[in-house]
């Protein structure tokens, strides 16, 4: 089976791999990796689960294969924890139990995370559209929208001022 | 009976019942540190991969896995047969539903494959994708045979027979029948009559089924990681199947990827997945993919029901009379069997309403389909579809407000204990209060003139309600009587550890919908602890007190009673040793805050961690006589009523584009009693969760299916499932009638979301329709049907 040699930097560590042509970017991540955050789910870029961020901009990590990655920058729901990126916007989920089986969350926040990087004041049905792509059958998306809601009300309030 | 505990009576330090504590499971899921099963990588461990029936129906001449077996890290090919010499059919039927019947099933198929997308052969690979890229090289020799896809012809003299030894296609038929209808019809001043298709619909979980199953020949034992809700129940099931005492079973379930019922299935890919294991001796996994999961997950819904009420002068309903049918695929599903949607449908039609005439009769018939089975408020979306729908042809035949003619109807708050036409008990509900909830919060007057002024600009919005009931904390009469090893008690188990700290194991498991959390909100109140002290266990057969698991609402009812009274216990226990101590009478002291205290001045004697240091490191220094069980188990099984019924009432505000048959959701509403709420937050989060997943029925889901009986839908593409763009914000509201059964007083909130939205859906696009003499009556109300009904596009 052919193999293409890859280098690239996931969650600020460089990594170096064979991966198969075949393989996607969600396969590579949970099962070279052992990045197990990101959840496989639909396989044919519907449900969103497997949202990563790929060189800054969100992606379906099935439906991007892995040997097409050499010298991307790849960071995953376990690297934007670690950094604490999402720190506020984890825990409006915790508050407003925005998560039940927590299976669409990881892909769910890291939608949720790009919205609120391009978007300070997005309006509920801003917030609806833009997760119109991760499907979640447990919480009806309104819990969602509600801690997104927060997590931008919050940081309008903490931030720098314009 | 009991007395109820009263939350608000307990506001004092750890007084956590009845309030928003969030859960402890979430931390970790937010940070994508959870555990599921395609998370876990044993060594050694193998895939499976099934080769799936192209044929509705086929005679299976011969399996060639020659050329699979060439592939490097194709490992082997199993065929039926193979798995039949170590794992035992089953048979799905409940003998108090009387009559039924069904055809052994096996984990793979020995002679005949029987629906599109069954599992006819095994190939074990070293990765999921060489297991597939084997599957395509597997030659299986088909005969198709003609398939039953109609059910409305199944029962046909000329259809075939899917299993010649049962004589004919019919699983299950039952009358229930009260009063004299024909009678009532008779004397009718009113009949409305009205034919509902509530469509074939399936789960969707965003985790796929998922197992993983490691068989150790050296100890002959088999652990079994399982995306499952019945981690004791499947225990039951490997251990009987592949002829093994229970206690060399393990099942454990982590966290579940969404449930709502697909779980709780005996599935034959999984037993098959378990089966090798103990062939093989290694590890195998069988995680299902998307396209799999749409043809060999259990399906449900699929009814066509015939409806009648009558009504008098003075706008009572006299009778209603209905007539269901189900197909529900070629087996009964192991264990709960096929028929119980069926079942449920004639058990609840008409539930809400005071009145006394009724006949419902369900035909459940077998067909070369996916198998159907119990999914999330089992029967309640299609008996709740079928009595709003007559209930609002019925205010429309009288010239009635459906509120109105809802109120007149609806039995009365005093009016408890009573049972129902149906033969349902009910021990206490609160239709008439739940109704005058939801007027407080739609403002129902102000969506009337909204609507008419719309109107008048050629936009038609409607309003529709739908009065539901629940079934809930079911007792055995659902499953037990009926001879299944499903159990409707369940155990807690609560342990004071050296520092203080209290772990509670449930039997009743998590899939997200807070189980966890409510069980440790009620044991951090019942022991005396601060809630971030106590962990909860729940989801390993090996090290949680036996018990059903989650199904039918009876997680917070059932479990939380249990583990209620086991925390009450581990107090007393902790009491008596502190009495010892501390030279008190035990009805002296409590414990607050994990403080042993004096009751009367709160006074702080000691802390509860001093006195498990001494229990556990100086137990000498105690009398020698003293018990000092720090760990004590209850079980709780509910005694006096079959089930504990829950109400409530639901309204959807919608807009219906009549050019494009589009519906647009613009308010949704619920009012519904649980009984005693532990965390209104969870309970809120369930009817939302539970709503969408209704709406998602009745627009959007739909599993189609050929005439040859070919399943259309293989992607997420093909089947719609509600996203976030198109839902409604929703409201809930609450009245509380606590069940007199339990201490807590807890009843489910789980399904009544669902049983309740595909009704007030329907009721509204046809109040918007109403002026255009149109109306839709079968789920999902699509856009082409819609455009069907409004006579814009031909049927």
């Amino acid at each position: 089976m052919t193999t293409n040699s890859i280098t690239l930097t996931v969650n600020g560590d460089q990594v170096r791999r064979d991966v198969p042509a075949r393989q996607h970017l969600i396969d590579f991540l949970r099962l070279d990796l052992g990045l197990m955050g990101s959840h496989v789910a639909c396989e044919h870029g519907v449900c969103g689960a497997c949202t990563v961020r790929l060189d800054g901009a969100i992606v379906r990590g099935c439906l991007v294969l892995a040997a097409s990655l050499h010298g991307s920058t790849v960071e995953t729901i376990e690297g934007v924890s670690d950094s604490g990126e999402i720190r506020d916007l984890q825990d409006a989920f915790i508050a407003r139990n925005a998560a039940q089986c927590g299976y669409c969350t990881p892909g769910m926040l890291m939608t949720a995370a790009d919205l609120l990087k391009s978007n300070a004041t997005p309006t509920r049905a801003e917030i609806r559209e833009h997760i119109s792509g991760n499907y979640c059958r447990c919480t009806g998306y309104q819990a969602i929208v509600d801690a997104v809601e927060t997590t931008a009300h919050k940081r309008r309030s903490s931030g720098p001022k314009p | 009976m009991n007395e109820n505990i009263d939350p608000r009576a307990l506001d004092r330090p750890n007084s956590y019942i009845g309030k928003s504590v969030p859960r402890p499971n979430l931390p970790k899921l937010v940070e994508g540190r959870g555990q599921f099963v395609d998370d876990v990588v044993l060594p050694r461990m193998v895939h499976v991969a099934f080769v799936r029936s192209p044929h509705a129906h086929a005679k299976i001449n011969a399996i060639n896995g020659a050329e699979a077996l060439k592939i490097p890290g194709v490992l082997r090919i199993v065929t039926g047969r193979e798995l039949a010499a170590i794992c035992d059919p089953w048979v799905a039927v409940l003998v108090h539903l009387a009559g039924m019947k069904s055809a052994p099933q096996y984990p793979l198929p020995l002679e005949r494959a029987t629906w599109h997308g069954e599992a006819v052969a095994a190939v074990v690979a070293e990765s999921r994708a060489l297991a597939e890229d084997g599957i395509a090289k597997v030659d299986v020799d088909y005969d198709p045979l003609p398939a039953v896809a109609d059910m409305e012809t199944a029962l046909a003299p000329t259809t075939p027979l899917i299993h010649a030894e049962l004589g004919d296609n019919l699983c299950f038929q039952r009358t229930n029948e009260s009063g004299d209808v024909t009678a009532a019809f008779k004397a009718a001043h009113k009949i409305v009559e009205a034919t509902f298709h509530t469509g074939r619909h399936t789960g969707v979980t965003l985790e796929p089924r998922s197992i993983l199953a490691d068989y150790n020949k050296g100890s002959g034992k088999l652990v079994v990681h399982h995306s499952t809700q019945a981690p004791h129940m499947m225990q039951g099931v490997f251990a009987k199947h592949l002829r093994m005492p229970e206690g060399d079973v393990r099942v454990i379930c982590v966290d579940v990827g969404g449930s709502y019922g697909i779980k709780v299935h005996v599935y034959p890919d999984e037993v098959a997945t378990v089966a090798i294991a103990k062939l093989m001796g290694r590890p195998v996994k069988f995680i299902a993919d998307r396209l799999e999961s749409f043809g060999s997950d259990i399906h449900a819904r699929d009814h066509r029901i015939n409806g009648k009420m009558a009504v008098d002068a003075e706008g009572r309903i006299t009778a209603i009379d209905i007539d269901d049918l189900t197909g529900i695929g070629p087996y009964s599903v192991y264990p709960r069997t096929s028929a119980v949607e069926g079942n449920q449908v004639i058990n609840l039609v008409g539930g809400p309403y005071d009145f006394a005439n009724y006949r419902a009769k369900t035909t459940v018939v077998l067909q070369n389909k996916t198998p159907t089975c119990q999914y999330r408020a089992v029967g309640h979306p299609i008996a709740t579809t079928v009595t709003e729908g007559l209930v609002d042809l019925a205010a429309e035949a009288l010239g009635m407000d459906p509120i109105a003619f809802r109120l007149k109807n609806l039995m009365r708050d005093d009016s408890y204990p009573r049972t129902s036409p149906a033969g349902m008990k009910f021990e206490g509900l609160s239709h008439i209060k739940s109704l005058g909830r939801l007027m407080d919060m739609i403002d129902y007057p102000l969506l009337r003139s909204e609507q008419d002024a719309m109107r008048a600009q050629g936009i038609y919005r409607g309003i529709g309600f739908a009065a539901f009931i629940e079934l809930t904390n079911p007792s055995p009469f659902m499953y037990g009587i009926g001879g299944a090893r499903i159990s409707a008690q369940d155990g807690c188990t609560v342990r004071i550890d050296p520092d203080g700290s209290v772990v509670a194991a449930t039997g009743v498991t998590e899939q997200g919908q807070g189980t966890e959390g409510i069980i440790r909100q009620i044991v951090a109140e019942a022991v005396g602890v601060p809630i971030h002290t106590v962990r909860v266990v729940t989801g390993d057969t090996q090290t949680t007190p036996y018990g059903g698991g989650t199904w039918a609402c009876r997680g917070a009812g059932i479990g939380g009673e249990a583990a209620l009274q086991a925390g009450i216990a581990t107090r007393a226990a902790a009491l008596r040793v502190a009495s010892a101590m501390l030279q008190a009478s035990a009805g002296t002291l409590d414990i607050v805050n994990g403080n042993i205290v004096d009751r009367a001045t709160g006074a702080v004697r000691m802390p509860l961690a001093e006195l498990t240091r001494i229990v556990y490191f100086r137990g000498d220094t105690l009398p020698p006589d003293l018990p000092r069980e720090l760990m004590q188990t209850r079980h709780f099984i509910t005694k006096e009523f079959p089930f504990a019924f829950t109400n409530g009432i639901q309204a959807s505000w919608l807009e219906v584009d009549v050019e494009t048959g589009l519906v647009k959701l613009l308010k949704h509403w619920v009012v519904e009693d649980c009984g005693r709420i532990i965390n209104p937050q969870l309970v809120d989060e369930q009817v939302r969760g539970g709503v969408v997943q209704g709406i998602g029925g009745a627009l959007y889901e739909h599993c189609a299916y050929s005439p040859e009986g070919q399943l259309l839908v293989g992607s997420m593409a093909d089947y719609l499932v509600p996203m976030a763009a198109e839902m409604p914000d929703i409201e809930v509201g609450h009245i509380e009638t606590p069940t007199r059964e339990s201490l807590l007083g807890a009843k489910g909130a789980g399904e009544a979301g669902t049983a309740g939205a595909p009704a007030a859906i329907m009721n509204a696009i046809n109040d918007a329709l109403r002026p255009l003499k149109a109306q839709v009556l079968a789920q999902p109300f699509s856009p082409e049907r819609i455009l069907q009904a409004l006579g814009k596009v031909p049927t």
